[in-house]
């Protein structure tokens, strides 16, 4: 048996020591085997344009990572609200199933030039708009579900109590939800980020990482470009790690739940493959 | 003595006196596969104080006549008053406290935060409610469980949770249904001789749903026996144990049913009479005599 000291040991040591080997095979194609530095900068270039442009990257970082963070933070908000009109009114529900389903479906970096050019070439308000969009949809799916997994017993329990409207929204629906919630938040953290990253190739204004990516990329700086993608890696999981951290936060109040946990796993599981289509979707727009 | 006092006195007094009337009620289910009638011309009253099983085979609407009275479904004709008024006024007066068959306790509340929702879903002030709730604890032996969450409590545990949260505003009915059906026999033993005390205190009515035969002797002043399809009241037994005073008539008043409970003590269940009533329900369940055994042959 393994302690669980050990375990989360290995957990960290584990993806560590596959890195350093990618890396080291890495390294060993570009100076032993002679693949071109050119095509294929090494780890040691990469890291050498990391330090002599940190200054650009970290601005870059804040442009991207700020419009990343407004967007997740209006498209959380949204899908929390609009979910919980859904949940109350089955018309609310039924006009905006189609409108969700299509956002769910459609690229939405795809709507990037169209934003772009409304709100003009110097605004960083299409890309926003854009965080939040990507955002909006899996808080609002993980949400509504959420709000639909009261028991019987306790909407009984409620209704015995004649607990009004909004006393069963704050004990027993918000409470109900909030795993649910709180992973749709997780799912759209990365979603955020990598919108907002993907939306700047497509005008606007410039200086944030994915604008810094393309440009480098366009004329030929290979390591500078590969070093905005480690910045932009570093800032997805950051985002990631802070959501996973308020998850654990928020949650950790209550006992180790079965049913907490077991109820949250499905809801993680079904948003986030199609978080993960529509991802490889916008990476190969 | 004391019935007639009670009928003889002012409109005022006799009309609380009777907790929950049920008249002529219905309850039909339209489901995709037809229609359940659940229940078929039931006629029930309960006294204020006064302790009712509702026993019988799976199916035969005892989980509906309680849901009606709580007002969670509505009869499909009929009527029923609980305190004179109507169930859904009943229920926003907050007459009654209801435990179900599953403990319901909210799994992100401690257990303490759990017997407090009703009392804070109503107002009462903090301190209050941490007195009130320290009590019931108490009273259900979990005090050194206050701050535990359900999921780290046994199923038993959970009920008797919910069994205090249902006593939390000292109802004047208490509903329960099969709420120790989850318990291991010593914990239910105890728990029925609690809930015979706790009633006894409170002066409160219980309607209590079992399966349990020698659970609705020892706790009940009348057992009601039902029948499946159509749900009906079978037969309506007094139970005449030892050491209760003349046994409680339909419509016995509060007074009577207290003194008829003191009687239930741990000795009861021992007891040649605890014995007679089991066999008097279980030949109403049957609907024909049980064959007599040596203790039918016995009865005086
Ligand atoms: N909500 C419902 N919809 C349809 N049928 C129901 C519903 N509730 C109860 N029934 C039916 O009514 C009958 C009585 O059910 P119930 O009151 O739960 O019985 P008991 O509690 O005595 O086991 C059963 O046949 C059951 O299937
Ligand atoms: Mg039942």
């Amino acid at each position: 048996m393994m302690s669980p000291r050990t375990e989360t040991t290995l957990r960290i040591v584990a993806p560590l020591a596959v890195g350093l080997i990618v890396l080291g095979a890495w390294q060993f194609l570009v100076s032993v085997v002679g693949v071109s530095d050119y095509l294929l900068p090494s780890p040691a270039s990469i890291v050498d344009a990391l330090i002599a442009s940190w200054d650009s990257i970290v601005q870059a970082t804040i442009i991207t990572g700020t419009n990343a963070l407004i967007g997740l933070v209006v498209g959380s908000l949204l899908g929390i609200a609009l979910a919980a009109l859904a949940a109350r009114w089955r018309a609310v529900d039924r006009m905006s199933a189609p409108v969700i389903a299509a956002l769910a479906v459609v690229p939405i970096v795809a709507l990037a030039p169209v934003l772009n050019s409304m709100f003009g070439a110097d605004s960083q308000f299409g890309r926003q708009a854009i965080a939040a969009l990507a955002s909006f949809v899996p808080v609002f799916l993980n949400t509504l579900r959420g709000f639909r997994q009261t028991t019987p017993v306790h909407r009984e329990l409620m209704r015995a109590y004649a607990a009004t409207p909004g006393q069963v929204l704050r004990s027993l629906t918000l409470p109900t939800a909030r795993p649910f919630i709180l992973t749709g938040i997780r799912i759209a953290s990365s979603l955020a980020v990598i919108s907002a990253l993907v939306a700047e190739y497509f005008g606007g204004p410039r200086g944030g990482l994915g604008s810094l990516i393309s440009t480098s990329a366009a004329s030929s700086a290979y390591a500078r470009a590969w070093a905005y993608v480690v910045a932009s890696i570093a800032l997805g999981l950051l985002f990631y790690l802070a959501t996973l951290a308020l998850e654990r936060l928020v949650l950790r109040g209550r006992g180790s739940g079965d049913r907490t946990s077991g109820a949250r796993t499905p809801g993680t599981r079904t948003t986030g493959t199609s978080t993960v289509s529509t991802t490889s979707t916008t990476v190969s727009h | 003595m004391s019935a007639p006092e009670t009928t003889a006195a002012p409109g005022t007094i006799t009309e609380p006196a009777i907790a929950v009337r049920v008249s002529s009620v219905d309850k039909v289910f339209e489901t995709q596969g037809g229609r359940v009638h659940a229940l078929e011309g039931i006629d029930l009253s309960v006294a204020a104080g006064e302790f009712v099983s509702l026993i019988g085979p799976s199916g035969c609407g005892k989980s509906t006549l309680m849901r009606l009275i709580a007002d969670l479904d509505a009869p499909t004709s009929g009527s029923i008053a609980v305190f004179g008024k109507t169930p859904t006024r009943a229920r926003l007066d907050q007459e009654y406290g209801i435990a179900f068959q599953q403990a319901g306790l909210l799994p992100w509340r401690t257990v303490a935060a759990n017997v407090a929702l009703p009392l804070e879903l109503h107002g009462v002030g903090q301190a209050a409610r941490r007195a009130k709730v320290d009590e019931l604890l108490d009273m259900v032996g979990l005090a050194e469980f206050a701050e535990r969450y359900p999921d780290q409590l046994s199923g038993g545990m959970q009920q008797r949770v919910a069994i205090a949260r249902s006593l939390a505003e000292q109802p004047r009915l208490l509903l329960m249904d099969e709420p120790f059906g989850a318990l291991d026999e010593m914990t239910r033993e105890k728990m029925q001789a609690d809930l015979v005390r706790i009633a006894g205190e409170t002066g409160a009515a219980v309607v209590f749903v079992t399966h349990s035969i020698p659970e609705a002797v020892f706790l009940s002043d009348r057992v009601v026996v039902m029948s499946p399809r159509p749900g009906r009241i079978r037969e309506i037994v007094p139970m005449r144990l030892a050491g209760a005073a003349a046994g409680p008539a339909d419509g016995v008043g509060a007074v009577e049913g207290a003194a008829t409970r003191a009687a239930r003590t741990e000795g009861l269940r021992e007891d040649r009479s605890f014995f007679e009533m089991v066999t008097a329900v279980r030949e109403a369940l049957h609907g024909a005599p049980v064959a007599t055994g040596a203790r039918g042959v016995e009865t005086r």
